[in-house]
């Protein structure tokens, strides 16, 4: 049957997507020879899962061609997508706990036989491609007393069952445990032996080069680089997934006093299954000071974050000119000095059914100059979200629209300001720039190197390196939950910085 | 710098420009009032199709509605039946302020009641106080047994819809054992069974005698201090944030915990008055027949249709006070009194579709209008 089809499985050509102010995916190339695993690589946001969303049909691309085994093809759907023998196993599993694994597996495309389901017939093909893909299942236990990486060959049987030769596994290793990776590894190279096309989406790259036949670098939603496990080692595609064209850090002169106003000691962080999100974090920050914390997303920044503010229960201690505030609950943390510019400005930041000047009131409902004994200030908070509209350029008719209503750069600038007209001592800045227009996070940066000079310190997380470099005054490099490296901005190469941020260098060094 | 000032600079000069920032709240409100009025026309249509399909001339019906709520004794007739039901909404609306679902008003303020009602007939004390001090027993019984509810979330992690349901029924039973084993007064013979009778000290002065008593005045307050509480102290900031965005509010360090508690328990505490216009101001005890059931469940459908919002629940009591109070003359006029609950019925769901399609365009036209003065104003 092989014979007759392309060699080329998969050929993406010139694909954009756009999502309302974010250009997620633009001018990407892929090309994907059959019987092979292909892995595409990249930074968390570098656009991988939207390109594949775009091959399963899950949305359309703005521009470009899609074409499978040759045949130029519209995915509309993805039914679209199966019917073209592409499958999709999702980074979250998509079963139903309370039914078997035969059940699961045909749910949606029940083999029927007169309007019954026909069990046998569809026991019989299962039984066979378990054989040919090497795996053993019970198919009449309920999925909800299988483990993770079982109910992940539940995921796979059911793509294949569906006739898909061409499988997009999105992160499947995140989840997995090192046997079930080995045992995954091998049901995959089974597969691509009998004909079937493999496209393997991870930022681990250990796993990238033992696996896969071809690679494909993504970077900032394009795909930069092709190659080969044989052509290239980790370090050098650690560089091509953080990318080498690195500004060079803007001239500055030194702000920072030997005060020290954030003190963090020994913090860490429990995790799921007993891991350590954050692992033993210590690390001061001093007035004038930016300390940017570089790493991949998902290596505990957020938990760190999210623990200094008391969000999170952890042990060690945080410190704020010098109050000891390890026991004090969020609110004491605010009013102590510290300002947080959360993750997530919408889930985390604001009340988007709230008007501006109530928005910009949360978590200042408490200064003494927005409220009366035990009553809110109206007026006095309306003005305050005056000042910060205008003094933080935020683009709105007025301080009484919905915070809805306003652009993504916007909303930004408003939780920014929030948090910078209160003259914190101590400010947690996560990607305070993250999905804003040029303009707004060159306000954004200047509104922060300001308070910077004024004497605040700033922790800065962030995965835009560009970022990272021209405002840190040092930075730390998280991986795996620990702080495993402290350099210099102004002294790091592009390629250290990649392979301090992807876990090669502490291999390298042993 | 050049770069900062400009937008800084365009977004002064338009809120300037803009005269009156109240603009947008005060379209938002006139058209939730003209989209629920709209609704209860619909509604009142919809009744009258039905009507006429039972048989009925629906005007006829309309018009004994209209001539006997004119009377005057109808209208004192529509606020006593308008009292608990404030009361009662008001309960609802403080939990969905933050988004929590009190389902147990019912089971909170009949333990209220019987608790308030035997503490009151027990102790004796001049009236300016032994009728306050009912009401604060009331309260503490009501926020109580909600508070059961809201600890049980905080803890647990027990969702309050599942939990108060449940409560209720244990609460019906709890009210049982303690009224027929402790609290019942073994004088009273006949059905009318009941607590120990309150002393003229502990009777709520009516202001139209016999028609309309003291708690009617005590549900406005009670509907004002709402009003203060949720939309101008601290407290209501905090407990309207954790509704608009509960994670938004608890990084801004208000905890979810302390505000399901304390909205559970101010809840419990203004259900457990619903019950007082009758322990204090008609049956003077508390007794199985005595006590009218059903206002906790009627409050959700009140809440409901005012929207949550002070005015909008004292409105939308008094329509359906009127509407109760009608439906003695309906039946006289050969028209069943259950059309009165049908048109409630159906005027709370026409409300709330016509209002939730209402907002919707005017969200997206804030949005469009947002951007349109923006685009303006840039060109």
């Amino acid at each position: 049957m092989s014979d007759v089809l392309s060699a080329i499985a998969v050929e993406l050509r010139d694909i954009s997507k756009r999502f309302p102010g974010v250009i997620a995916n633009h001018d990407v190339d892929l090309t994907v020879r059959r019987g092979t695993v292909h892995a595409i690589v990249g930074e968390n946001g570098a656009g991988k899962s939207t390109l594949m969303k775009t091959l399963y049909g899950m949305h359309q691309p703005d521009t470009g061609s899609i074409s499978i085994n040759g045949n130029q093809l519209e995915m509309r759907s993805p039914s679209d997508a199966i019917d073209a023998g592409v499958g999709m196993v999702h980074q979250h599993f998509m079963l139903a706990d309370n039914l078997t694994v035969l059940e699961n597996i045909i749910l949606g495309s029940e083999p029927a036989h007169r309007g019954v389901i026909d069990l046998r017939s569809a026991r019989s093909r299962l039984n066979e491609l378990m054989v040919s893909v090497g795996t053993e299942l019970d198919l009449d236990t309920e999925v909800s007393e299988l483990g993770v990486g079982e109910r992940q060959r539940v995921e796979i049987l059911k793509v294949l069952f569906r006739g898909a030769q061409i499988l997009i596994l999105d992160e499947p290793t995140a989840v997995l445990v090192p046997d079930e990776v080995d045992e995954l590894f091998e049901t995959l190279k089974r597969l691509v032996a009998d004909g079937a096309t493999v496209i393997f989406i991870s930022h681990k790259l250990d796993e990238v080069l033992q696996v896969s036949d071809d690679i494909t670098v993504m970077r900032q939603g394009t795909t930069v680089a092709q190659t080969t496990p044989a052509q290239i080692d980790r370090s050098g595609l650690a560089e091509l997934m953080v990318g080498s064209e690195l500004p060079s850090p803007a001239g500055r002169t030194s702000t920072i006093s030997d005060a020290v106003r954030l003190d963090v000691r020994d913090l860490s962080v429990p995790g799921p299954e007993g891991r350590p999100a954050v692992e033993s974090a210590s690390f001061t920050v001093r007035a004038g000071e930016i300390v940017g914390v570089a790493g991949v997303e998902g290596n505990g920044q957020f938990e760190l974050c999210t623990a200094i503010v008391g969000l999170r229960s952890s042990s060690g201690s945080v410190i704020v000119d010098g109050n000891d505030l390890t026991h004090a609950n969020t609110r004491e943390r605010h009013r102590a000095g510290l300002a947080y510019i959360p993750f997530d400005r919408q889930r985390e930041g604001l009340m988007l059914n709230a008007p501006l000047w109530e928005n910009t009131l949360l978590g200042r409902e408490h200064e003494e100059s927005l409220s009366k004994g035990p009553f809110i200030d109206g007026a006095a908070a309306r003005s305050s979200a005056v000042t910060i509209i205008e003094r933080f350029g935020v683009l709105t008719p007025n301080e009484t629209v919905p915070a809805f209503a306003l652009s993504g750069g916007n909303q930004q600038k408003l939780v920014v300001g929030r948090n910078l007209v209160t003259e914190p001592s101590v400010l947690i800045a996560a990607h305070p720039t993250r999905g804003i227009d040029v303009g707004a996070q060159a306000a954004v940066w200047d509104e922060i190197r300001q308070a910077r000079d004024s004497g605040m310190a700033v922790l800065l997380v962030s995965a835009d390196l560009e970022e990272l470099i021209g405002l840190s005054d040092s930075l730390l490099v998280m991986f795996d939950g620990r702080i495993t490296a402290r350099l210099d901005p102004d002294s790091i190469t592009p390629s250290e910085l990649g392979t301090h941020m992807t876990g090669t260098h502490r291999e390298v060094a042993s | 710098m050049t770069e900062r000032e400009r937008p800084g600079g365009l977004a002064g000069l338009l809120s300037r420009i803009t005269t009156g920032s109240d603009a947008t709240a005060l379209r938002t409100s006139l058209t939730t009032v003209g989209s629920s009025l709209a609704a209860v026309l619909i509604a009142l249509t919809i009744s009258a199709l039905l009507l006429a399909v039972t048989g009925k001339n629906p005007f006829d019906a309309y018009a004994t509605i209209i001539e006997t709520g004119a009377s005057g004794n109808k209208l004192l007739e529509m606020l006593r039946r308008a009292t608990p039901l404030i009361f009662s909404a008001t309960a609802v609306a403080i939990g969905f302020k933050m988004l929590i679902f009190n389902i147990g008003v019912e089971g909170q303020y009949l333990f209220a009641a019987l608790i308030a009602a035997e503490a009151g007939s027990r102790v004796s004390l001049p009236m300016v106080l032994h009728i306050p001090f009912i009401l604060l027993v009331a309260m503490i019984a009501g926020a109580f047994w909600a508070s059961i509810a809201g600890v049980l979330k905080v803890r647990k992690n027990v969702h309050e819809v599942i939990s108060t349901i449940m409560l209720n029924y244990i609460a019906l039973s709890v009210i049982q054992w303690m009224f027929d084993n402790f609290f019942r007064d073994d004088e009273i013979e006949g059905l009318n069974i009941k607590t120990t009778l309150l002393p003229e000290s502990a009777r709520m002065p009516d202001i139209v005698d016999g028609r309309l008593n003291g708690m009617f005045i005590v549900a406005l307050a009670t509907v004002a201090g709402f009003w203060v509480l949720v939309y101008r102290s601290r407290f209501g900031f905090r407990l309207r944030a954790s509704g608009f965005n509960a994670t938004a509010a608890e990084t801004a360090g208000i905890s979810a915990r302390t505000m399901t508690i304390i909205a559970m328990v101010l809840s419990g505490a203004v259900a457990g008055m619903i019950a007082m216009s009758s322990v204090l101001g008609e049956a003077y005890a508390y007794g199985p027949n005595a006590t009218p059931i059903g206002f906790g469940f009627a409050g959700i459908t009140v809440a409901l249709l005012g929207r949550n919002h002070p005015v909008g629940i004292v409105v939308a009591a008094l329509l359906f006070g009127f509407l109760d109070s009608t439906s003695a003359e309906l039946q006289l006029a050969d028209v069943p009194n259950s059309i009165v609950k049908v048109m409630q019925s159906i005027i709370v769901l026409t409300v709330v579709i016509v209002n939730e399609a209402t907002i919707r365009r005017l969200n997206e036209r804030t949005a469009e209008q947002a951007r349109a003065q923006l685009a303006g104003a840039a060109a």
